[in-house]
């Protein structure tokens, strides 16, 4: 493997480092009114971004900065997820803050930091990188989740978000010493290199805690509790952003550590991945059927698709890597058209976040319930719609994996959690329709429109996103 | 090509009245249905005379329905004579009650609905005489009771139409269940569903068992004798007759055509079709001999009492039913075939006369409140008296022909079981002359017992009274016994009663308009009429004009080789050798049957009700139908119902939902509210569970260890 300090190797993230610079400084010299301008170049910023993402280094695998940077299909695969989620979100978010009096130049500013500490923790080469990813990324997030600061709700997010963020980086940082500590280097490849034959339960305390890190950031069971409340509180904008882009970070940097950091004590890994999937399922798919709140709905929905997400890595192999990829790329199709959805619900200027809102769309607005309908079908996992492929594969790879266990109880927490998306279904085209929704946006309707439509196309020409898939699965091992 | 044109016209008219029935309109379905019949109609009576009398018999090959292993099934329609016999039949009286429905349905709101049913009925019962196979002829049977089902159940806001619809489709499933083994076993033994292929087979499976439930029994008789049961059930044979007084609830001009003329015969079709096979099983005739008599007997009992005008003629149809399998039984299967012709026209018009006084009299059809309709109605009196003539056998008119020739046949035919059959025809034709002109001297004569004309005399020929004691639901039988108690005729009963079908017409008056008739008779419209005239014409001609062909000298070439006769089959010869005194004892019967009911309702007026009430148990014995219903609810319809509530409330309920889909969803909601409550909303309770999660990891690992 070539090892080289070029800069091309972490072009994306510099890019959004250097845009944030900049943006930072027009917003500092024009002020307030700076915010339209200020989004516009940071979506922009973004755009530019995707674009190296995808074309630079195409299809090779190699290693930069004595191996703190990987760069490989499967890092720049969810590289693109994540430029992909913060690009809509930002899209979206601007009538919203606009509506809500917070629309200030920080905003698209910190989502390009937090962005570009995704990108960093995604081609982390050694645990360095990682928790340098991880704490650019996290920061951000903890100042968003309070950006509107004059709300008590989302105060109270941005707070605990903050506390148990801290709680969690500890953890990780506490598990990163420990691994540092029983195997002697830092370097992914090092650490897989000397747990051969070495393994030791001190090395196994390091991977609990480092797991009980990114788990945080997945928001999987138990280290879940900030997620209701977070979602609920936080602006809609950024809740979405936080149910999008991180969630690619987080999964794919715990896909890397386990797949190849930890392939010597691969069983114990197994085990801590197999019971936060278990629990994630099975709570998610449960306790989102006591919520009214829309927003707090799709919290427990997130944590239960983490879940079954991670079935796909609790196999351990390419093909359970390929299913996570899938699935990951189907849940953010399918977030950000919900969120689009959500954003969407407002009457006379003012949001409105409960299932019950709903009722009788398909009469006050066909086109929205018919696209919202594709969408939690596609969540409930109905064929053949994209929902239902991302579950396929990563429950097959868990049965080739002998994980029948795993793969019975996600089949069962999944027909639970179809109960809620079709309840919402229902709602729309069978309950009397309740006053009518302002019309929305058009970058919100453009996004919802957008994510109904991949979740049909997906099945009639997934080519690019399999192809894509399998070449990023195979580059990990 | 003709042949496709006669069986799928009716399914074209069936299907443009019922589809676009809305789009088009009444009046336009009413054209549609009728004129596609008619042409179909006009094309059976070719293809009658081009294979009786040229015998351009053929096989009609349609398309491959399926092919299963050696089970191969075809559309193909058989022409034979025995085929065109019924297409003419069924033709014939279906246009006519078509076109009579113009009149009798005119103010219904669904009549679109009323023609394509009756379109789609008579593509099923064509369908059902032209197959050329078991399991074709299953699919016409079945069509025929689906139709037949809708038909009855025509006017489907009332209870009574729908429990007699439900009624007639169960009896016909247990003949249904009985005819489908029968198919089995016929496969089972030639391998085939063909007729062709079982017909040439039949001499061979001559003496063949079958082991079942450790019995040898001999296998052909036990095929016809499943086959029969299906005969049975659509024929409405003694023991699953029960569904054809109650299926009276549909339009009268429904009963003229299903419950009359056609569908009702199939068993006897089925019968004579499958004549190569009985014809090898005396058992099984002796069987269908025995059925068919009892039932002739039994049910013309049952109809020398009856007050309801459409039953006394549908226990009239079910007697002469009865006759018909007589005549099969004793291997006169012409004899039967042509008391099905001759009847279809006798009994059609009498129903279709029947419909016509209803029409008259406002909807009252109890015969207790009409009397001197003959000045009123004289046409439609003249033409009942046709029609009465026929069914007694009046010499010369068609039942003369047919029906002595089936009770010479009985007494002439060697079968075992044939001096029954004679003994029981001979009886009930005076039985039937009695009720027939019981119900013209009711009807017609004396004078009118209508004192309380229904007060709103809507004159819509729909609104039949929902007598309460016509209730055909099981459930509603204590009632009827309770109704029918009352000596017939008093006067008291008859103010009772009137105010039964006064609410029975308020409840069921769902467009009400009253013609304002005042409650006096009135003649019905031409368009009623003409049908009439010409089932006149064959009810007093078509046994003079063809029973040369049918049972004379004729029927051997008529017949070709549509009805195979055994080598010991030799009724015919029997016939021409029987005693003067059994040809002539029909005749006598009538008279007497004649003589009997003038003098008890014309000479003597009240007799009836002095015979009544001194043979008291004996009237409450026929009144109540031989208290099938009672002991068939007793029997079957309770311990059913008690065996449902048992698997729904204590299966079903008690244990598949209460465990199953309530149970589940059950714990999901109270999982879910548990897992809810742990939200507490407070930072140090998320914080412990974070540490709790890691702590309990942690110490999994330091028990299991590593590896």
């Amino acid at each position: 493997m070539p090892v080289d300090y070029s800069v091309s190797l972490v072009l994306p993230a510099l890019i959004l480092g250097l845009g944030a610079l900049a943006l930072l400084m027009v917003g500092a010299f024009r002020g307030e009114k700076s915010a339209e301008l200020v989004t516009g170049l940071a979506i922009a910023v973004i755009g530019f971004a995707l674009l190296a993402v995808c074309y630079a280094h195409k299809g090779d695998t190699l290693q930069g900065y004595d191996g703190a940077v990987v760069q490989d299909n499967f890092g720049r695969f969810m590289q693109a997820l994540a430029l992909i989620g913060s690009f809509a979100t930002l899209i979206m978010a601007i009538p919203f803050l606009r509506r809500e009096g917070i629309h200030k130049f920080e905003f698209p500013i910190l989502i390009l930091l937090s962005t570009m500490g995704m990108l960093v923790l995604i081609s982390a080469g050694n645990l360095i990188t990682l928790y340098l990813g991880f704490e650019l990324m996290s920061l951000a997030l903890y100042v968003i989740a309070a950006f509107h600061r004059d709300d008590v709700r989302a105060s109270e997010a941005g707070l605990k978000y903050f506390v148990l963020g801290a709680l969690s980086s500890g953890m990780l940082l506490y598990g990163a010493s420990l691994i540092y500590g029983f195997a002697g280097t830092v370097s992914f490849h090092g650490i897989a290199t000397a747990l051969v034959g070495h393994q030791s339960i001190g090395v196994v305390f390091g991977l609990v805690f480092l797991s009980a890190g990114l788990a945080f950031k997945m928001s999987t069971v138990p280290f879940h509790m900030w997620t209701p409340d977070v979602y609920e509180g936080a602006p809609t904008p950024v809740t979405a952003f936080f149910a999008t882009a991180p969630k690619m970070a987080a999964v794919a940097v715990a896909v890397r550590v386990m797949i190849t950091a930890f392939p010597g004590i691969a069983i114990e890994w197994q085990q801590i991945i197999i019971f936060i999937s278990i629990c994630s399922m099975v709570l998610g798919s449960f306790a989102a059927i006591g919520q009214t709140n829309f927003k707090r709905l799709m919290a427990y929905s997130a944590i239960g698709n983490m879940g079954f997400a991670l079935t796909g890595l609790a196999a351990g192999t390419e093909q359970g890597v390929y299913g996570v990829l899938i699935y990951m790329s189907a849940y953010l199709v399918m977030t950000l058209g919900t969120f689009a959805a959500i954003l969407s619900m407002q009457r006379k200027g003012k949001a409105v976040e409960t299932v019950a809102d709903l009722a009788g769309l398909s009469q006050t607005n066909p086109a929205m319930a018919f696209f919202l309908a594709m969408i939690m079908f596609s969540l409930a996992g109905v064929p053949p719609l994209a929902g239902f492929f991302a579950k396929f594969y990563v429950f097959q790879a868990a049965i080739q994996a002998n994980l029948y266990f795993l793969a019975v109880i996600g089949v069962l927490a999944s027909v639970v959690a179809a109960f809620y998306y079709l309840r919402i279904v229902k709602m729309m085209y069978f309950d009397a329709p309740a006053e009518s929704f302002d019309r929305p946006d058009t970058a919100v309707r453009a996004v919802l429109a957008v994510a109904g439509l991949v979740m049909l196309l997906i099945v009639v020409y997934p080519a690019p996103v399999v192809e894509a898939a399998a070449a990023a699965a195979h580059s990990l091992f | 090509m003709m042949y496709d044109l006669i069986v799928f016209l009716p399914l074209l008219g069936a299907a443009v009245a019922g589809l676009f029935g809305r789009q088009i309109g009444h009046r336009n379905s009413e054209y549609v249905t009728t004129t596609l019949l008619s042409i179909s109609c006009a094309l059976a009576w070719i293809a009658f005379f081009r294979v009786g009398l040229g015998h351009h018999d053929a096989l009609v090959p349609v398309a491959n329905w399926f092919t299963v292993g050696d089970l191969q099934v075809n559309w193909a329609f058989r022409i034979d004579t025995l085929t065109a016999v019924m297409l003419v039949v069924v033709t014939t009286v279906s246009t006519i009650v078509h076109s009579y429905s113009f009149g009798y349905m005119h103010d219904d709101p669904h009549r679109s609905r009323f023609f394509a049913y009756l379109s789609l009925f008579t593509f099923a019962m064509l369908m059902l005489v032209t197959s050329d196979n078991l399991v074709q002829m299953f699919f016409g049977w079945e069509g025929v009771g689906l139709a037949s089902y809708l038909l009855i159940g025509f006017w489907y806001q009332r209870p009574t139409a729908n429990a007699a619809a439900i009624k007639a489709f169960v009896v016909n499933r247990v003949g249904d269940f009985g005819f489908s083994l029968g198919i089995f076993l016929v496969f089972l033994l030639t391998h085939s569903v063909a007729f062709e292929t079982i017909f040439a087979a039949a001499p061979g499976l001559a003496g063949k068992t079958v082991h079942a439930f450790g019995i040898d029994a001999d296998a052909v008789t036990l095929a016809c004798l499943l086959l029969f049961m299906g005969a049975m059930g659509k024929s409405a044979q003694f023991l699953l007759h029960t569904w054809l007084p109650d299926a009276m609830e549909g339009p009268t001009p429904v009963s003229a055509l299903i419950h009359a003329a056609t569908m009702v015969t199939a068993g006897v079709f089925m019968v004579a079709r499958l004549s190569p096979l009985f014809e090898i099983s005396p058992a099984a005739q002796t069987f269908v001999i025995v059925i068919g008599a009892t039932t002739c007997f039994f049910a013309a009992t049952i109809g020398l009492v009856q007050n309801d005008i459409k039953r006394v003629i549908a226990y009239s149809t079910c007697s002469q039913l009865g006759y018909m399998f007589v005549a099969l039984g004793c291997g006169g299967y012409a004899i039967g075939v042509f008391h099905l012709f001759t009847h279809a026209f006798f009994k059609a018009l009498l129903f279709l006369g029947a419909g016509s006084v209803i029409h008259a009299v406002s909807g009252e059809q109890d015969m207790r409140n009409m009397g001197g309709l003959r000045g009123k109605i004289p046409i439609t009196f003249w033409m009942m008296m046709i029609g009465t003539l026929a069914l007694t056998g009046f010499p010369f008119t068609a039942g003369y022909y047919s029906k002595d020739a089936i009770i010479e046949a009985a007494y002439a035919s060697q079968r075992s079981g044939a001096a029954f059959g004679w003994l029981m025809t001979t009886i009930a034709a005076g039985l039937t002359s009695f009720y027939s002109w019981r119900l013209v001297f009711l009807t017609f004569y004396g004078t009118s017992r209508a004192t309380v004309a229904p007060e709103t005399t809507d004159h819509n020929a729909h609104k039949e009274p929902t007598d309460t004691h016509h209730a055909s639901a099981h459930g509603h039988e204590e009632a009827t016994v309770a109704h029918d108690t009352h000596p017939a005729g008093a006067a008291a009963r008859t103010g009772h009663h009137h105010d039964d079908s006064a609410a029975a017409h308020g409840a069921h008056d769902d467009h009400g308009h009253g013609h304002g008739h005042g409650g006096e008779p009135h003649e019905s419209p031409p368009i009623m009429l003409y049908p009439l005239y010409v089932l006149a014409f064959g009810a007093l001609f078509a046994g003079l004009l063809f029973h040369h062909l049918f049972i004379g000298e004729g029927r051997e070439s008529f017949w070709g080789e549509a009805l195979v006769y055994g080598a010991s089959n030799h009724v015919f010869e029997d016939m021409e050798h029987v005693p003067l005194f059994v040809s002539l004892l029909p005749t006598l019967m009538f008279v007497i049957g004649l003589a009997v009911a003038y003098y008890v309702y014309l000479m003597r007026p009240g007799t009836a009700e002095r015979w009544a009430s001194a043979n008291k148990p004996l009237y409450q014995f026929l009144l109540n139908k031989w208290y099938f219903d009672e002991l068939y609810d007793l029997i079957f319809v309770r311990p059913a119902f008690w065996l449902g509530r048992l698997f729904w409330r204590g299966g079903d309920q008690g244990i598949i939902d209460r465990f199953g889909p309530d149970g589940i969803a059950q714990t999901t909601l109270g999982a879910t509210s548990w897992v809810v409550r742990f939200q507490s909303g407070f930072l140090y309770q998320y914080a412990l569970v974070m540490m709790i999660g890691i702590a309990l990891i942690i110490s999994y690992f330091m028990i299991v260890g590593v590896r």
